[in-house]
């Protein structure tokens, strides 16, 4: 056998797989949504229809904005990630039991996570309030039950659960840094802020361009917390795509529209990853993924 | 995309084991035809398949019940073989969904009453069981498994939604069981002014607020106000519904109900009236066991707890003696099953001796009749058992009548309601409009 052959022969179990389990039902998704469909018993085809409700529903909308909010919320999140990675760079005492604190919302799963900032948002015995209440505020937000501070409760509480992630891919790239060049810079008389901004942040960017692409789109898809800690309520306030999807297909039965949800998510997140590629592409690197 | 990648991958595995499970059904149903060919006679061997959703590490007792019916039955009819096979609660409705879809459902199994029912029904996949529908089960409970005049499923569970109260809290601040809205207002009113919570309410999921919704509407409008305004013969804009969601956000002005009750989950909201932090707390009677046997709680505070029926409505129509609940799961037989005959025998057979078992060996209140003289249960079951026989009216939870569609309007105007961000007048115009879109 040639070669190419060989190779094609290792490649195919994989390829098998990964068509049978993504590809093709992501095509079915895009099928479903062409459909009128209860879960039960026959489908019917309807043709466009889901697709055009899908473009005059407000609340698809204004779950597409939370979706947005929260992709922009993570990515300027991603300095303060930076900058904690930047810290534990340097030569600061007990960096490694930091780190390993840091890592720890990564361990546990979301459901758990959910929990927990429920319990620590709990209007009358959580945490979160009755520190505010020692501190004198006279009736502190119940923070998951108002339409103006539910988005931002969970919105700390995915920074929390991802800190760890990002810190890792930061700490990894920096490092990668050769000693030398920072201390060449220490000779020259750089301070610790200058040799981080001026030639660590420079050197790992190429790694700062794919985290971005990774919390955007991770953001756009974005489902666990949100789903345990209000289900998209309270009256859809916290409403994003993939709940919204979610309470469509599972929740009313509703599978045809669900599935147009769905395909109409993926083809945001892919326009948006080309988007951010062109935007951020440079000539020396490109992301490869 | 993750999500939906592994939604259909389970809906997948789903059927493939659904599948498996069919080629099951058909080896044993030829056997069946087989053997019946040889003997020729009516003793031929059946077996009947029977899906629940009572496994043995989550509801212990309930298992154990179905164990001790079916091997009764399987005793007094040996040619009869029962098999089970037991999910857990949401694998079970996924499970059934899928099964359905392929009309290959269990010969018996279990189902919800209301919209469930619905696709079902039409679809022609349940038999048709009025005959099993006689006296031993209380007035109104086979209701919710009819379908024009026809019942296709036998409750086995019933609740009715009583309001527990924390006697002890009552005794300290001088307050009252309150028998109308205006003396329930008056008791908020003092609990308010000692700094005390009077009501918890997780309305997090709108299913707790909405038993709320339903009772005022009840009170105001009379007993079937919510199930004619659901079913078109009223409109939903009519006075009394309108006036049932004015109260209730006057209710929640006053400040009735626990600081962010939209934010609480009902197990949350469950734990501060458990920890004594609110006086009132509006729930099903499947809580009872909570208040009674569950050596979870302490002994000093299950003693303090009584409960009383929804206050009435100064000038309303509605009657104290009418509930809000539900029957919960049913039994259900199949359309196209083998065995019709000996699976209605059965189901027949099992709702007669859940009846009897129920209550004492697991705390559930069937849905059939209950002698409670010779039964030695906690006064409180006694006492909901005796207010059972003299209920007027028993109104299906809102969001159980109502398609799913109407259902998700409700909810999330039943949280808009206690936000305050629709008037009573569009609270019920979102209703009206969802209802009647279909």
């Amino acid at each position: 056998m040639s070669n190419k052959k060989i190779i094609a022969l290792y490649v195919l179990p994989s390829l098998l797989l990964l068509a049978g389990l993504v590809y093709i039902p992501i095509f079915l998704t895009g099928y479903y949504g062409l459909m009128e469909w209860n879960g039960v018993g026959a489908m019917e085809f309807i043709g466009l229809d889901n697709y055009m409700n899908l473009l005059q529903d407000p609340k698809f909308w204004f779950s597409a904005r939370n979706s947005f909010f929260l992709a922009l919320f993570s990515t300027l999140s991603l300095i303060l990630y930076l900058a904690v990675s930047l810290i534990l760079a340097g030569k600061i005492k007990g960096k490694e039991l930091l780190r390993k604190i840091y890592l720890i919302p990564m361990l546990l799963s979301s459901v758990a996570i959910a929990q927990l900032w429920i319990k620590i948002y709990d209007p009358n015995n959580g945490m979160l309030n009755s520190l505010l209440q020692t501190l004198g505020v006279d009736s502190p937000p119940a923070w998951l039950a108002q339409r103006e501070t539910v988005l931002v409760a969970i919105f700390i509480a995915i920074i929390w659960q991802y800190a760890g992630f990002y810190i890792i891919i930061y700490s990894a790239a920096l490092k990668g840094i050769p000693a030398s060049l920072v201390e060449a810079a220490e000779i020259d008389g750089a301070t610790p802020i200058q040799i981080a901004y001026k030639i660590k942040v420079p050197l790992i960017s190429g790694v700062i361009k794919t985290t971005i692409v990774l919390a955007i789109v991770g953001s756009l898809k974005y489902f666990d917390l949100i789903y345990v800690m209000t289900g998209g309520g309270p009256n859809g306030a916290s409403e994003v795509i993939a709940s919204y999807m979610y309470n469509q297909a599972f929740g009313i039965k509703n599978f045809g529209y669900g599935s147009a949800i769905g395909f109409a998510l993926l083809i945001l997140a892919l326009i948006t990853t080309w988007g951010i590629q062109k935007l951020t592409a440079s000539k020396n690197d490109s992301i490869q993924f | 995309m993750l999500k939906k990648r592994l939604g259909l991958l389970f809906a997948l595995m789903l059927l493939v084991v659904g599948l498996v499970a069919c080629g099951d059904d058909e080896d044993t149903s030829s056997g069946d035809n087989g053997s019946s060919g040889d003997n020729g006679s009516s003793e031929e061997e059946v077996v009947i398949d029977f899906m629940h959703l009572w496994p043995e590490g989550s509801s212990k007792q309930h298992n154990m019940i179905v164990q001790t019916i079916v091997d009764e039955f399987e005793a007094e009819n040996e040619n009869v073989t029962v098999e089970m096979e037991i999910l857990g609660n949401e694998q079970y409705k996924e499970k059934l969904s899928v099964l359905g879809s392929s009309d290959d459902l269990p010969d018996v199994g279990m189902t919800w009453g209301g919209g469930f029912i619905n696709p079902y029904v039409s679809g022609n996949m349940f038999a048709d069981l009025t005959e099993l529908d006689t006296d031993i089960f209380i007035p109104g409970t086979t209701e919710a498994y009819a379908v024009d005049g026809a019942t296709y499923g036998l409750p086995l569970e019933l609740n009715i939604t009583p309001m527990y109260y924390n006697q002890a809290m009552f005794d300290e601040y001088g307050v009252d069981v309150p028998e109308t809205l205006d003396e329930l207002k008056a008791a908020i009113t003092t609990l308010n002014d000692n700094d005390m919570t009077p009501i918890t309410l997780g309305n997090r999921d709108a299913w707790t607020g909405s038993m709320w919704y339903m009772y005022l509407a009840d009170r105001i409008g009379g007993p079937s106000t919510i199930t004619d305004a659901i079913s078109g013969d009223i409109s939903f804009e009519s006075e009394a519904l309108i006036q049932a969601a004015a109260e209730l956000q006057e209710l929640v002005e006053m400040g009735a109900f626990i600081n962010g009750t939209n934010g609480l989950g009902n197990d949350e909201a469950k734990g501060y009236f458990i920890n004594e932090q609110a006086a009132m707390y509006l729930m099903a009677t499947w809580d009872l066991p909570e208040w009674t046997t569950n050596e979870d709680n302490p002994q000093e505070f299950r003693d303090s707890i009584g409960y009383f029926k929804f206050p009435t409505v100064e000038g309303g129509a509605g009657d104290i003696n009418s509930y809000v609940g539900g029957p919960g799961v049913g039994l259900f037989v199949a359309e196209n099953s083998d065995v019709k005959d000996e699976a209605k025998d059965f189901v027949g057979y099992f709702v007669e001796r859940w009846g009897e078992m129920s209550v004492t060996d697991a705390g559930v209140i069937p849905a059939t009749k209950v002698d409670t003289g010779s039964l030695d249960l906690p006064q409180m079951y006694i006492d909901i058992l005796n207010d059972l026989n003299e209920a007027s009216n028993l109104t299906l939870y809102a969001d159980v009548q109502m398609s799913a569609e109407a259902a998700d309007v409700h909810l999330n105007m039943i949280q808009a309601l206690f936000m305050g961000e629709v008037t009573p007048e569009e609270f019920a115009a979102a209703h009206e409009e969802a209802l009647r879109a279909e």
